[in-house]
């Protein structure tokens, strides 16, 4: 409705008279979007887009920065050990971290679903702090507890007999630690997804799955993951990328030791492309990141598109 | 409906009744004893960041039990807290993250209005790009957008690098995009018949936005504000790339780079720091606790 009044006063205005073509063209609504939306438009260009097209070039320069090598820095990558064992450890890190995180977020989201009312929200506050504190912090904490000399962990399981556990300095451990640290910070966000997914589904399914007689085990089976299968979708793929791409863990706690053993794509990027600088092969490194950020980003547009159609 | 079939059922379950609220009962008790399981684990890190802090250097290195505090003492956040490095820190990513906030703001907001409001060309791709700019992750541009502040700075010869100013226009890459994304979902919830009223009544966009978009999606707003804000006083990669100087750090970087000098750990001080440093965001949350989790569950529930 709104939208014929406005168009019928421009047409009008228009016929009568032409000086005032300039204020028709900033009152019409698509020049008015087109300002609302144009400091959007810059900072994405400017700032995210051609940033990510630059470091498709730089990859393709030498150390110096002064010659062309085109697939040089690719195929010296593919020649190194330490690149492997990245590729290696990066998979490794994101499916476990990611794998634990959803299964304690689903577990305890059921715990906290369980209690009545007013508590619920004291335990859901009380959960969700690991989120809310910045990871650089939090990892200092973290660090702190896996300390080699003087570690509150290895203080606590020497009463049970437990010998001191070298978290950060033997491979196993190291890798096992960053994992921990990072379901650490990351469960309670499916803690809280799994929450408000669980709370979505109708009481009435779960009576109705009562009455025909199924236990607890076919409830979650055949009624709560069903109803939850998009919110258990999105949130996984959206924690794979972010899990894929973490840094701020694995610097502080490990900075990729032992022995390179720890690093992920984004850390040993930063190794190579600042600290030691040599950016194009930094820029390449963290390059190999866009494939499976792309296909997560895929899968994920598509849920979230289904969702809006089915609302 | 369904209370006419429950009423229905009602005698014959009677019978069963006491069986099933027994079964509920333990139900309950279980899911309290693996709550305060998890609780622990949650919340082991911050509580020990807390206990550490109370805690004198002397204290440290005697290695007595490390879960109890036998001398407590303030004196890690006194000297902090007069400490004017810490203090610039402090003052550093405050003063980020406010402009941030505020930058962000004025960016996604009427960005979103119009994505929201006004169909134009283009509009359905730009949202879609808006949603995916918020996938991209700060680790996959940190090297091209060194090396692009380091070329402006030679051709332009303004100080870019290693000034902590730069971080304003580079923040809101992390901001703006779930920001516009979820005040999207708020303003299209708005229902039309109520700024077709106002459109009717003579307002004009911008006055249909001040005063009928951004009061009516104020919790919306509350949760993008807050968004935003605590990713720009997180953020920790890029800080640490573009600054070095000490006078130009932010917190996250400052404590991690300053009060670890080579091999001496003060892991007092390193407690308090990070306690100090994660105060503000806790403290938020504490506070607008129902309008962080509406923020964190709109990103994928209201797109």
């Amino acid at each position: 409705m709104a939208e014929v009044v406005v168009q019928q006063g421009r047409v009008a205005r228009t016929g009568t008279r032409k000086r005032g073509s300039l204020r028709n063209a900033l009152g019409r609504k698509s020049t008015v979007a087109f300002f609302l939306t144009l400091p959007l438009i810059l900072l994405i260009v400017l700032l995210v887009l051609y940033p990510a097209f630059y470091s498709v070039y730089l990859a393709t320069l030498n150390k110096a920065m002064t010659k062309f090598v085109g697939l040089g820095n690719f195929t010296f990558l593919f020649k190194r050990e330490t690149f492997w064992m990245v590729v290696k450890q990066s998979c490794i890190f994101a499916i476990t971290a990611v794998v634990f995180k959803a299964l304690i977020g689903f577990i305890v989201a059921h715990f906290v679903h369980n209690i009545p009312g007013k508590k619920q929200r004291k335990w859901r506050g009380m959960l969700l702090v690991p989120w809310v504190i910045p990871p650089a912090m939090s990892t200092l904490a973290w660090l702190w507890l896996f300390d080699p000399s003087y570690s509150a962990f290895n203080y606590t399981l020497s009463f049970f007999g437990v010998g001191p556990i070298p978290w950060l300095g033997d491979t196993f451990w190291a890798r096992f630690s960053v994992i921990l640290v990072n379901v650490w910070y990351g469960a309670p966000f499916f803690l809280i997804m799994y929450l408000a997914a669980l709370k979505s589904v109708p009481d009435q399914l779960y009576e109705a799955a009562a009455i025909d007689g199924a236990n607890w085990w076919q409830r979650i089976w055949y009624v709560t993951l069903p109803m939850m299968r998009n919110i258990i979708a999105i949130t996984t793929l959206f924690s794979l990328i972010v899990t894929f791409a973490n840094f701020d863990i694995v610097r502080i706690l490990t900075s990729g030791g032992p022995l390179d053993t720890t690093h992920l794509f984004a850390t040993w990027a930063f190794q190579v492309g600042i600290q030691s600088s040599d950016i194009p092969l930094g820029a390449c490194v963290s390059l190999f990141m866009v494939p499976i950020l792309a296909v997560a980003a895929i899968f994920i547009l598509r849920d979230v598109t289904k969702r809006g159609n089915e609302a | 409906m369904s209370t006419v079939a429950i009423d229905k059922a009602g005698p014959s379950r009677k019978v069963k009744y006491g069986s099933m609220s027994r079964d509920r009962a333990w139900a309950l008790r279980w899911s309290y004893f693996f709550l305060v399981l998890f609780a622990i684990f949650f919340l082991t890190p911050p509580v020990y960041m807390l206990i550490t802090s109370l805690k004198s250097s002397a204290e440290i290195s005697a290695a007595t039990n490390p879960w109890w505090v036998f001398h407590p003492t303030l004196s890690n956040y006194v000297e902090l807290l007069t400490s004017n490095q810490f203090l610039r820190f402090f003052w550093n990513s405050s003063i980020v993250a406010i402009v941030v906030v505020i930058i962000t703001m004025l960016i996604s907001i009427p960005a979103a209005f119009a994505l929201a409001r006004m169909k134009f060309w283009g509009s359905a791709t730009l949202a879609t790009g808006v949603f995916l700019t918020y996938l991209i992750p700060d680790s996959l541009l940190f090297i091209p957008l060194f090396k692009m502040l380091a070329v402006i700075q030679d051709l332009t010869g303004i100080t870019l690098l290693n000034r902590w100013y730069v971080l304003l226009f580079i923040y809101p890459t992390l901001t703006v995009p779930f920001c516009t994304w979820i005040m999207i979902g708020y303003f299209a919830s708005i229902p039309k018949e109520l700024d077709e009223a106002a459109l009717i009544d003579g307002a004009s966009w911008l006055q249909t936005l001040t005063r009928i978009f951004i009061p009516v999606a104020l919790p919306g707003l509350i949760a993008a504000t807050i968004f935003a804000f605590t990713v720009s006083w997180a953020q920790f990669l890029y800080p640490l790339v573009f600054t070095t100087s000490v006078d130009q750090l932010v917190l996250p970087v400052g404590i991690t780079t300053t009060l670890i000098k080579g091999d001496v750990f003060n892991w007092g001080q390193i407690m308090t720091g990070a306690l100090l440093g994660a105060a503000p965001p806790l403290i938020i949350y504490a506070f607008l606790m129902d309008y962080y989790i509406a923020g964190l569950t709109a990103g994928a529930t209201k797109g």
